[in-house]
């Protein structure tokens, strides 16, 4: 394994490095408002590296991936809620029915291609999110508050903010890891082979949809495991976890970022929330000098600008960030 | 309760056809131009808030309709012209990503514009009122209106695709890309032209359903997912498909919605029926279209060469 | 002994009003090369896919070693030892000749639910990717991205993909169409080189290869078998120059 100096990955050290550091930071300074921007960051990319795995190895483009954060997230306020709090219970359970929801997901819209499947998945996401919508005991459209933050029995303190911050990091790059074993793996390479010639791959003899559902599960599992922090984190669930613009959001973190690069997603995660942070601040400072108490107003209706930033990408920049740097660092 | 049945019905097939109006732009746009158009329901939206405008602009409603419905289409075809006519041919990753930023702008476009508060468009006395359509049997006169106006359009997009030049080109297209270009039909024209039809009727859409409930911000969005289970159901491509699959969710939706939670007490305690008669009433049409799936992976009507 | 290696029997295949295959019967025996010739939209293609498992005949059966294979799955005839290269190169064009021939080898050695070893450091796979590569003359360009090669190379790569499945039957579509006279006298070699070790079909519109190639030969016209036997008889035989000729002064019209 090199890792030659090239500017990707100069890129993924800083923002590493970023990352590791800033629990000091906020602590020098006194200032939390960043160590739970990023910890909302660190869930997020955990959920976009996810569907990486499927979206930018596998050639599934699933319009439905935030379901498996609702249900992550269901899965621990629910057992919550029913006075269950043992984290070790919790979470291999919230891992599982998210898994569980993915095998049959997967295997009802892997039947289907291209354009199919990305509506099936949306269609099938927005079944959930109304089977959510109708859970009134457990507060039906308005969700429901997590009175207690899964317990494990005094080894990880879930309450302390950088404890919290250091265990998403660590799944974070666990998994990331953990993708990057994958898909140089056996099974990586016949999901990728799959993405780029399915029909070759299945007259060298691979059963290609069975290797694709499974990988679809994972990647649930993977992702019912960021609902679960983010449960934890936000200490709250309800539907609009998985409503199909947050499915949106995660394509988006993916393709920003940059797909089939394992540390895509997680530059994605950041460039995308801190721009949602930033982009009023800068709209409302730029703007004034020019358009005055007017622009200060359209500060607030800064997904104007994010809209067709979006459709720019999709035009111009289809390797993301990482892509664009691979391609000044390399030819 | 045969009564409640009659309306619930004919609500459904109300609903149903406003589907179509949605899924029948949607459908042509997929089916010609190959690109799947998530902004569709902006369109949607954007019909509403326009008719809703001119409307009290000029104080007149038959008006504001008009020209909501021509603003619609010259949104439409800039919309073609700036953003979609970039997107053909391109993956469709893409198209999500692209449309998905343009629901995104027009949202909060429309919040910028029209405030954050909804806009409603008042239907005229003549059409705000119930008439008799079978002796005892009131039905809403403007509901009723919807689902006239649905099928006549309904009718002149049959005749235009079937019967016209146009429609001619719009068929080849949709089967043979080249073959229209090669017969030195000013292809771009045509695809704008294509897309703003879809835009107009789903302006038109959107205008019908303002006056049912407000037009707001977000209205397309929850719709569309519909639509598109409609086209999924129907087949991508065929309008003919549209037209059936739509009226099938729209009846089964509606009826369901109303009739569900009654019929699952006959079987279940009471207290499990109030619960899951919502949740499985809203999840019929997703049901439907799974079945569907299993069954004919490529729709009711499968367009040819698909 | 004389059981032939593949059975067709009365092999039909409609598509709409057109029949594209017209009640084929053919015995293949072990280590023979069967040309199949013939007009375009002499329904070629269309008995190799079925033949492949891509397409589902609408009667008839396929036999392989005597095992009945026409209903099942392209992926579940490869393992039993067809192997097909395609008419139009169909590759992974992103990784290396090595990693598609390797690929190939992957699927016949156990199933792929390896999630953690680095699949490129199997020596067993790389091995047997290296020596199929070698065997069609592409051994120094395996490490070359396949986007990187030229046409004739994706060609030869097809070759070596197939014989990385360590098949019994080879069914090749068109394995020269397209290439440079130089690189046909290397593609006409290796198919020699290959002939008697495997049991071949063969499907190519170059009749000079055809005709120095083959053990036997099929004639297909308009999804029927006109003629089949040994070059000398074909080249003799009245019919098939009848249906030649007559189909020349309308070649072009519709293909494959």
């Amino acid at each position: 394994m090199r890792f030659p100096f090239t500017a990707r990955n100069l890129l993924i050290a800083a923002v590493i490095a970023l990352l590791v550091l800033l629990p000091v930071y906020t602590a020098l300074s006194g200032n939390a408002f960043f160590l739970t921007l990023f910890t909302r960051i660190l869930i997020l990319a955990l959920a976009a590296t996810s569907l990486n795995l499927i979206m930018g190895y596998g050639g599934m483009v699933s319009f439905g991936h935030a379901v498996y954060l609702g249900i992550g997230g269901y899965g621990i306020g629910i057992l919550a809620f029913e006075g269950i709090s043992s984290g070790f219970l919790q979470w291999p359970l919230a891992i599982l029915v998210s898994a569980l929801f993915a095998l049959v997901i997967g295997a009802l819209s892997l039947r289907t291609r291209g354009v199919y499947f990305i509506m099936i998945t949306l269609a099938l996401a927005q079944m959930v999110y109304y089977a959510g919508v109708s859970l009134s005991r457990y507060g039906a459209d308005d969700g429901l508050t997590i009175n207690r933050r899964s317990q494990f029995s005094g080894l990880i303190d879930l309450s302390n903010r950088t404890v919290f911050y250091y265990l998403c990091l660590a799944l974070l790059l666990g998994t990331v890891y953990l993708v990057w074993r994958l898909i140089n793996s056996r099974f990586g390479l016949v999901i990728r082979g799959a993405k780029s010639n399915e029909r070759r791959m299945r007259s060298i003899g691979f059963p290609t949809y069975r290797y694709r559902l499974v990988c679809f599960v994972v990647a649930g599992a993977i992702c019912g495991l960021a609902g679960a922090l983010l449960a934890n984190f936000t200490n709250f669930i309800s539907p609009a976890m998985m409503h199909w613009t947050r499915s949106g959001d995660l394509i988006v973190m993916v393709v920003l970022g940059g797909m089939g690069s394992v540390f895509g997603p997680t530059v994605g995660a950041v460039a995308l929330l801190v721009l949602e942070e930033t982009l009023p601040f800068l709209i409302g400072k730029l703007g004034f000098p020019l358009f005055g108490e007017s622009a200060a107003r359209a500060a607030e209706y800064w997904q104007i600008v994010l809209g067709p930033m979006l459709l720019a990408i999709a035009l111009f920049a289809r390797g993301g960030i990482v892509g664009l740097l691979t391609r000044t660092g390399r030819d | 309760m045969g009564l409640l049945f009659i309306e619930q019905c004919l609500n459904g097939l109300q609903f149903g056809l406003l589907l179509f109006l949605l899924a029948a732009g949607l459908t042509l746009v997929f089916g010609i131009m190959d690109l799947v158009n998530l902004a569709h329901g902006s369109l949607y939206m954007l019909g509403a808030y326009f008719a809703a405008t001119f409307a009290a602009l000029t104080d007149s409603f038959l008006l504001g309709v008009v020209l909501g419905l021509a603003a619609t289409l010259v949104v439409g075809m800039a919309v073609e012209v700036v953003a979609m006519r970039r997107l053909y041919g391109r993956d469709h990753l893409d198209h999500v990503l692209g449309t998905f930023g343009l629901i995104l702008f027009f949202n909060e476009l429309v919040r910028l514009v029209w405030g954050p508060a909804g806009m409603s468009l008042i239907p005229p006395a003549w059409l705000n009122r119930s008439i008799e359509i079978l002796p005892g049997v009131p039905y809403s006169a403007y509901r009723l209106s919807i689902i006239v106006v649905s099928l006549a359009v309904a009718l002149l997009l049959y005749l235009l695709v079937m019967r016209t030049r146009i429609g001619m080109l719009i068929r080849a297209g949709a089967s043979n890309r080249e073959m229209v270009g090669a017969l030195g039909v000013n292809i771009n024209l045509l695809y704008t032209l294509v897309f703003g039809i879809g835009a107009t009727l789903a302006g038109l859409a959107g205008i019908m359903q303002a006056q049912i409930q407000t037009a707001y911000v977000g209205m397309g969005e929850n719709v569309l997912i519909v639509a598109l289970v409609v086209i999924i159901i129907g087949g991508i491509g065929s309008i003919r498909g549209a037209l059936v699959a739509s009226i099938f969710v729209g009846l089964i939706d509606t009826v369901g919605r109303a009739f569900l939670p009654d019929m699952l007490k006959l079987v279940l305690s009471p207290a499990a029926a109030s619960t899951a008669g919502p949740a499985l009433s809203s999840m019929l049409i997703y049901i439907l279209m799974v079945a569907v799936l299993v069954l004919r992976p490529g729709g009711l009507f499968p367009a040819a060469g698909r | 002994m004389t059981e032939p290696l593949l059975k067709i029997q009365g092999l039909c295949k409609r598509f709409g009003g057109v029949v594209a295959t017209d009640d084929i019967t053919l015995d293949i025996p072990e280590g023979e090369l069967h040309a199949v010739i013939g007009p375009n939209g002499a329904g070629k293609t269309t008995l190799v896919s079925q033949l492949a498992g891509e397409l589902t005949p609408d009667a008839g059966r396929i036999l392989l070693g005597g095992t009945d294979v026409t209903s099942m799955p392209v992926w579940r005839r490869s393992l039993l030892g067809t192997a097909r290269s395609f008419q139009i190169t169909s590759l992974f064009p992103e990784f290396t000749a090595r990693d598609n021939v390797a690929l190939a080898a992957q699927a016949h050695a156990g199933h792929s639910f390896h999630f953690w070893k680095d699949a490129r450091r199997e020596t067993a796979l790389r091995d047997t990717a290296h020596a199929a590569l070698s065997r069609v003359g592409m051994g120094d360009r395996a490490d070359v991205r396949v986007s990187r090669l030229s046409h004739g190379e994706h060609r030869q790569i097809e070759i070596a993909m197939a014989l990385a499945t360590r098949p019994r039957l080879l069914l090749l579509d068109e394995p020269m169409a397209g290439l440079g006279s130089s690189e046909a006298a290397g593609m006409l070699a290796l198919l020699r080189a290959l002939k008697r070790q495997y049991t071949i079909v063969l499907i190519e519109h170059d009749m000079e290869a055809v005709f120095a190639l083959a053990d036997r030969i099929s004639v297909l016209v308009y999804g029927r078998v006109i003629a089949t036997g040994a070059p000398e008889a074909i080249r003799a035989n009245t019919q098939v120059r009848e249906a030649y000729l007559g189909e020349n002064s309308v070649a072009g019209a519709g293909d494959a």
